[in-house]
């Protein structure tokens, strides 16, 4: 059969993806036909909330002669460029056919022929929420020899991570231990992702159009491109948006700095979902770039030719390069330039953890500091990773703020080694004035959408981590949503940083909200967080969740998300009878249900 | 007349003897606050809902609620405090307040700065050190003040004790307060319970008593709703001449409001002085105006019915005539500062507080200093005591000769001795509160007189005053917490920065001084004072007062009218 590809399912509610996919089990060809045209058609009456809708091959093709693409994704990225593969393919009048990994049904991988995966890897080398199913059962026990197929892996991941690729490297090689054929050796991917990805894709259709071995193109139905809406706007085309507010939201003995930052989309005919998160391409910090400059010694105006580009050095150190973020391979070039062994060891694999330690807390002009050497612009410049947009989760409702998109901006900063370091664009945004531009990308989240009217939501989101559920309150308001809205937040503070507090008051007094627990952790001897909320309450929140309510769960991922999740096992545990195993068995389940989602960075 | 019954009145009649909704209000984790209506019967629980002023537009811009705390006010008749209770008040005000204790012009003390969570430990901890703060704010009677530096310190014992026991007399006799505050055993809904003096609306608005004891007039007997002055005759209390319809508060441009100073309508012999003062109370209860507070004080009682209908309806209730006053005469109503040995032998030490607030500030640790006192009469015998004045000046009183000079010590230590440089008008300074943390303010008080003397001082040494004792008294606004209009210099707040100068009151307490320039700044009020201040150098009589000059001198304008509005006359 042919399933429709997630990127129409996506959007549908509860089951929906699944059930979609049982009744369309069977379809024959013309039907199927029939149901894309009409989907488009209902998408594009849609309007802004049209989702991207799937290419369906005219005829039906078998999986000899079908190229399947997968992919798992947290925050888009590989969601973006299977999404390109596809529609090169389909262009190359391959047929194809694009699914998110949890909508893709299992036991069709022993009948596939060419699979091609494209998978980052999140958390501590886990992977996409999305994926957990399917790298499970790949994995797995029950996965049956796939002697037949014929695949290729493009794993996107950041090398600032010890578990650099970890997922993509694990799919690639369980594959070739199943028997399957590797057409196309792995991708690996690194935060400036186009690097890798571009040529890989190439490659990868190359070797699709070898593969199968294609008769004369057929036919297809031209759907909405992903986001027809926003696509004069891209990650690599961002929209400069007018910078409205930028409002501190923590009082001033607040310890660090939280900023509300409104932009203006007007104009750019960029469209989001609660949900959704805003790129935004950040400038370093200018006193930042003249450190290094100094440091090293170099002129800001030498021009630079790397890539086929010019700029001047300073252009490139401001606009165009990581300063902030340190990755394997500049420690390599350095420990070589500096000559400095004991940096160098640190590459050892068994070191991994201090590697880890490092790039946490050094920044780039740290390592010039601690271990002196001669750098000329032109290595620099290319020993440098090219520097990348950062995501904000999209604090704000369209319904409710029209043209406009809101933020809730932490300012990462801190002391070390005797000078004050500050995070690029956390910094970028909360330092600049009304009026300034800021080029932005709307990055959507599939992953992270409100349910129907009438489901209940349970929102945990500590510290910036309740961005999405004010988008998420205002929306559900403005839609005069019945399902009822449960928050949980939690900061260090009562005074100085319940971030939105008279929004919240404002929104419980107007029925808009309908439950807060709050969690400060230091206004009493002993710390308090949310995930002790979560098991205060733990009763009521197990019967929300037995009613259909929907999970979320939204901040930081180091330590928040995973003390919720085991709080979210002992509520099960507690409240719902089940032993540790079923506990952790049913959250998966909801995860994999789209019922419980998270969006953690 | 208006007879629909004032909101408030509303409100205390549903709160079932002063519980509402306070006990939920305080659990709310959502809030620094509690609701508007919880606000107005809290107060009967000693205790105010406030916000830092200074920061509310920066919080509504941060998206935050106003920093909300709690300012809370004792319940200390006579303003007598022992020296442990001093140590439990300064411990409160380091852990659960903002680090200073407020000393009020009705001599007791105010914590600021409690936040919500702390509000109900603190009036446990007040409780714990045989305080309490029940009916310290409110429509009820007050803490009762009496003269805390009298002459002889017999009388202060005498004038102290009858303080206490109309205080207790007096007090509400709701079981809330213990069920809210001391975890007390509930009481189901409100049966079993009653209020026998008050009745379940209480009083119409605040009633305040004050005992003086002549010479002394250190608590303005005048400005009282009902005022006790002393007759006492070599050591023994004859009984009180009384004063009713004193009170200060006006509103700016209503000539339907004013200040007003109690008239004195007889004599009562001390055994029946429980007996008068409940029927004055009772009286205002019955008759006072309940469907308009601007007109509630005992004050407008008796001026919209008249002295008579009062002295008639009051002692047909006594069920006795009140004797004809006695004479009496009061020299002022200022502190003596330093010490004074009393006639037993024992010495009384004066100090000055800067508009009453007891902090530790650059130069001036005087909150550290107290302590340290406070710690060594702990040590000391135990008729040593603090007291409380209502000038806002700390008395240590009771002091054995062989004690004095381990005091003087902590006190020069501490730069407490201040006063014993000081300008003869900075010594006679009142400030209310006001900013930040008095929501009715208008304008600066407490924070303002700091910077105001030392240009008055400038202005008053040029014309060799320096010593003379002139009475300054600023408040933020007209409700007159400092008791501005018995100043011969009175600031009343109009806006940040204005005020209405007022000239003229006596050094006794009882001539109330007139409005002289009105919403007028710094510059115009100093230009003002400068040519008075010239002509008082140069003119006055021996011992004359600035307030008696001026009015001598035809310096003063005529007196405001009043008027009664139609609407409350009966
Ligand atoms: C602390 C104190 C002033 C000081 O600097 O010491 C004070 C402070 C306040 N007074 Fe007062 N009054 C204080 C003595 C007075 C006096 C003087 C006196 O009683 O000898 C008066 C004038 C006499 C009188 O009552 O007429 C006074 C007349 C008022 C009024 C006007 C009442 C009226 O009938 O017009 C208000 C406003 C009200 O009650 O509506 C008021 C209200 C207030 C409030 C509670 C403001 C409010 O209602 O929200 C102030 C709290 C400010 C703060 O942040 O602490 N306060 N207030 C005094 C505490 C006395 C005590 O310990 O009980
Ligand atoms: C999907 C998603 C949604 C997000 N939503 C939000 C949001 O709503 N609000 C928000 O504020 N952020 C959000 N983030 C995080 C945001 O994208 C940025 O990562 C964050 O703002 C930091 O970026 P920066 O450029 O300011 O810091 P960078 O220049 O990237 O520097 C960050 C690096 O500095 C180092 N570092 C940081 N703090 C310290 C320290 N104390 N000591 C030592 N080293 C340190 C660490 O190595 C860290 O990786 C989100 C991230 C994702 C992926
Ligand atoms: C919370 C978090 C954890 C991550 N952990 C890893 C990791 O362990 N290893 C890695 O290679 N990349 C890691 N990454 C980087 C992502 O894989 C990288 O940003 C990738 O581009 C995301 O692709 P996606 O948008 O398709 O999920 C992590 C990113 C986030 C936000
Ligand atoms: S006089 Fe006015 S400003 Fe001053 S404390 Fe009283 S109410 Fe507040």
């Amino acid at each position: 059969m042919s399933a429709l590809p997630a990127t129409t399912i996506a959007p549908l509610p509860g089951q929906g993806p699944v059930e979609i996919l049982r009744l369309l089990d069977g379809l024959d060809a013309p039907t199927l036909w029939w149901l894309s045209g009409y989907a488009a058609a209902q998408a594009s009456h849609a309007g802004s909330a049209a989702r991207a809708l799937p290419t369906v091959p005219a005829r039906e093709a078998g999986p000899q002669e079908r190229l399947t693409i997968i992919y798992g994704s947290q925050t888009g990225n590989a969601r973006r460029l299977a999404e390109k593969l596809a529609h090169d393919a389909e262009n190359a009048g391959l047929a194809v056919r694009l699914l998110r990994a949890d909508v893709y049904p299992q036991r069709e991988l022993k009948s596939e022929r060419l699979l091609y995966i494209v998978i980052s890897t999140q958390g501590d080398g886990d992977p996409p929420d999305d994926a957990r199913g399917l790298v499970e059962f790949v994995v797995g026990k029950r996965v049956p020899p796939l002697v037949d197929l014929k695949y290729a892996v493009l794993g996107l991941g950041d090398s600032s991570y010890p578990q650099f690729c970890a997922i993509g490297r694990r799919l690639d090689a369980r594959l070739a231990e199943l028997g399957a054929t590797r057409v196309l050796a792995a991708g690996e991917a690194d935060v400036d992702i186009e690097t890798v990805a571009t040529p890989w894709l190439e490659q990868a259709l190359g070797a699709a159009r070898e593969t199968l071995k294609t008769a004369a193109p057929r036919a297809t139905v031209t759907a909405l491109r992903p986001h027809a809406a926003n696509a004069e706007w891209s990650r690599e085309r961002p929209f400069a948006a007018e910078l409205l507010v930028n409002q501190r939201i923590v009082s001033r003995d607040g310890a660090r700095a939280v900023h509300h930052v409104e932009l203006s989309l007007e104009g750019s005919g960029l469209t989001y979902e609660p949900g959704d998160a805003l790129g935004v391409w950040p400038t370093n910090a200018a006193v930042l770039v003249d450190a290094v400059l100094q440091t090293l010694q170099l002129d800001g105006e030498t021009r630079v030719t790397h890539a086929g580009e010019t700029h001047s050095l300073h252009a490139w150190l401001s606009t165009r390069r990581e300063l902030t973020r340190l990755a394997r391979p500049f420690i390599a070039a350095h420990a070589a330039h500096a000559r400095a062994e004991d940096l160098n060891r640190l590459l050892a694999p068994d070191r991994n953890s201090d590697l880890a330690k490092l790039l946490n807390t050094h920044q780039v002009i740290d390592l010039l500091r601690e271990f002196p050497a001669v750098w000329n612009a032109d290595e620099l410049v290319a020993a440098l990773r090219p520097l990348t947009p950062r995501l904000y989760s999209i604090a704000s409702s369209r319904r409710r703020v029209g043209d406009e998109v809101h933020l809730t901006v932490a300012n990462v900063a801190w002391k070390a080694f005797g000078h004050t370091h500050a995070g690029t664009a956390s910094t970028f945004l909360t330092s600049r004035d009304d009026g300034a531009r800021v080029p932005v990308f709307i990055e959507s989240n599939e992953r992270f959408r409100l349910p129907d009217a009438g489901t209940d939501v349970i929102m945990i989101g500590p510290g910036t981590g309740v961005a999405p559920f004010r988008a998420f309150v205002q929306e559900r308001h403005e839609a005069g949503a019945r399902g009822r809205n449960w928050l949980f937040f939690g900061n260090r503070h009562f005074h100085d940083d319940f971030l939105y507090q008279t929004e919240w008051q404002d929104a419980l007094r107007k029925g808009a909200l309908h439950r807060l627990d709050l969690a400060f952790s230091r206004d009493q001897e002993s710390k308090v967080y949310v995930q002790d909320r979560l098991r205060e309450h733990g009763s009521e929140l197990h019967a929300w969740l037995e009613n259909g309510a929907r999970l979320y769960v939204c901040g930081d991922a180091t330590q928040m998300a995973r003390d919720v999740h085991e709080a979210l096992v002992d509520v099960f545990v507690t409240h719902g009878g089940l032993d540790r195993e079923s506990a952790q068995a049913h959250l998966s389940e909801l995860i994999q249900q789209g019922r419980y989602a998270r969006d953690v960075y | 007349m208006t007879t629909t019954p004032s909101h408030l009145e509303e409100i205390k009649a549903a709160s079932r003897f002063l519980r509402g909704g306070i006990a939920a209000g305080l659990a709310d984790p959502i809030t620094g606050a509690i609701s508007d209506d919880d606000n107005k019967l809290l107060k009967f629980h000693g205790s105010y809902q406030q916000d830092d002023r200074d920061l509310r537009e920066e919080r509504r811009q941060q998206k935050l609620e106003p920093a909300y705390s709690f300012m809370i006010r004792a319940r200390l008749p006579g303003g007598v405090v022992t020296p442990s209770q001093w140590l439990a008040f300064d411990a409160i005000a380091r852990e659960h307040a903002n680090g200073t204790l407020r000393i009020t012009t009705r001599q007791t003390f105010q914590w600021h700065g409690v936040i919500k969570g702390r509000l109900k430990p603190t009036i446990a901890a007040i409780n714990a050190s045989l305080a309490d703060t029940l009916a310290a704010c409110g429509d009820v009677n007050r803490t009762v003040v009496s003269s805390a530096n009298p002459l002889q310190s017999s009388a202060h014992q005498i004038a102290y004790e009858w303080a206490a026991r109309l205080s207790e007399h007096l007090l509400p006799s709701t079981r809330a307060y213990h069920e809210i505050w001391l975890d007390g055993e509930k009481v189901a809904g409100d049966e079993g319970e009653s209020e026998p003096l008050y009745g379940a609306t209480y009083l119409p608005r605040k009633f305040k008593i004050g005992l003086a004891v002549p010479p002394t007039n250190d608590i303005d007997v005048f400005a009282q709703d009902l005022g006790l002055i002393a007759i006492i005759e070599n050591g023994e209390l004859k009984g009180f001449n009384v004063a009713v319809g004193g009170g200060m508060g006006a509103s700016h441009g209503d000539p339907t409001t004013w200040p007003r100073l109690g008239d004195v309508i007889g004599f009562v012999a001390p055994e029946r002085l429980l007996a008068l003062a409940t029927g004055v109370l009772t009286v205002q209860r019955d008759f006072g105006n309940r469907s308009q507070r601007l007109y509630a004080r005992l004050k407008y009682t008796i001026e919209h019915r008249g002295l008579d209908w009062f002295t008639r309806e009051l002692e047909q209730r006594l069920g006795f005539a009140l004797e004809p006053a006695r004479p009496f005469a009061f020299a002022n109503n200022g502190d003596r500062y330093g010490w004074i040995e009393g006639e037993d032998g024992r010495w009384h030490l004066t100090l000055h507080i800067a508009a009453g607030r007891v902090a530790d500030t650059p130069g001036q640790p005087w909150l550290t200093g107290l302590r340290e006192i406070a710690c060594v009469l702990r040590a000391a015998a135990s008729h040593v005591q603090f007291r409380l004045t209502c000038n806002q000046n700390l008395i240590i009183a009771g002091v054995a000769a062989d004690d004095r000079a381990a005091i003087d010590a902590l006190v020069a230590q501490h730069a407490l001795d201040a006063y014993r440089a000081q300008s003869g008008i900075r010594r006679h300074a009142l400030a209310c509160v006001a900013l930040p943390t008095c929501g009715l303010a208008m304008a600066e008080a407490e924070r303002y007189l700091p910077e105001l003397l030392p240009k008055l001082e400038a202005q008053l040494a040029r014309h060799g005053l320096s010593d003379a004792p002139i009475g300054l008294r600023l408040s933020g606004c007209p409700n007159g917490c400092s008791r501005p209009y018995l100043g011969e210099i009175a600031l009343v707040g109009r806006a940040p920065g204005r005020y209405d100068l007022r000239l003229g009151a006596d050094f006794r307490g009882q001539r109330l001084n007139r409005l002289h320039r009105q919403n007028i700044n710094e510059a115009e009020i100093l230009a003002t004072l400068e040519p008075l201040f010239a002509q008082y150098a140069h003119e006055r009589s021996t011992d004359e007062d600035f307030g008696d000059f001026l009015l001598r001198a035809g310096a003063l304008a005529p007196e405001a009218p009043r008027t009664i509005p139609a609407t409350v006359i009966a």
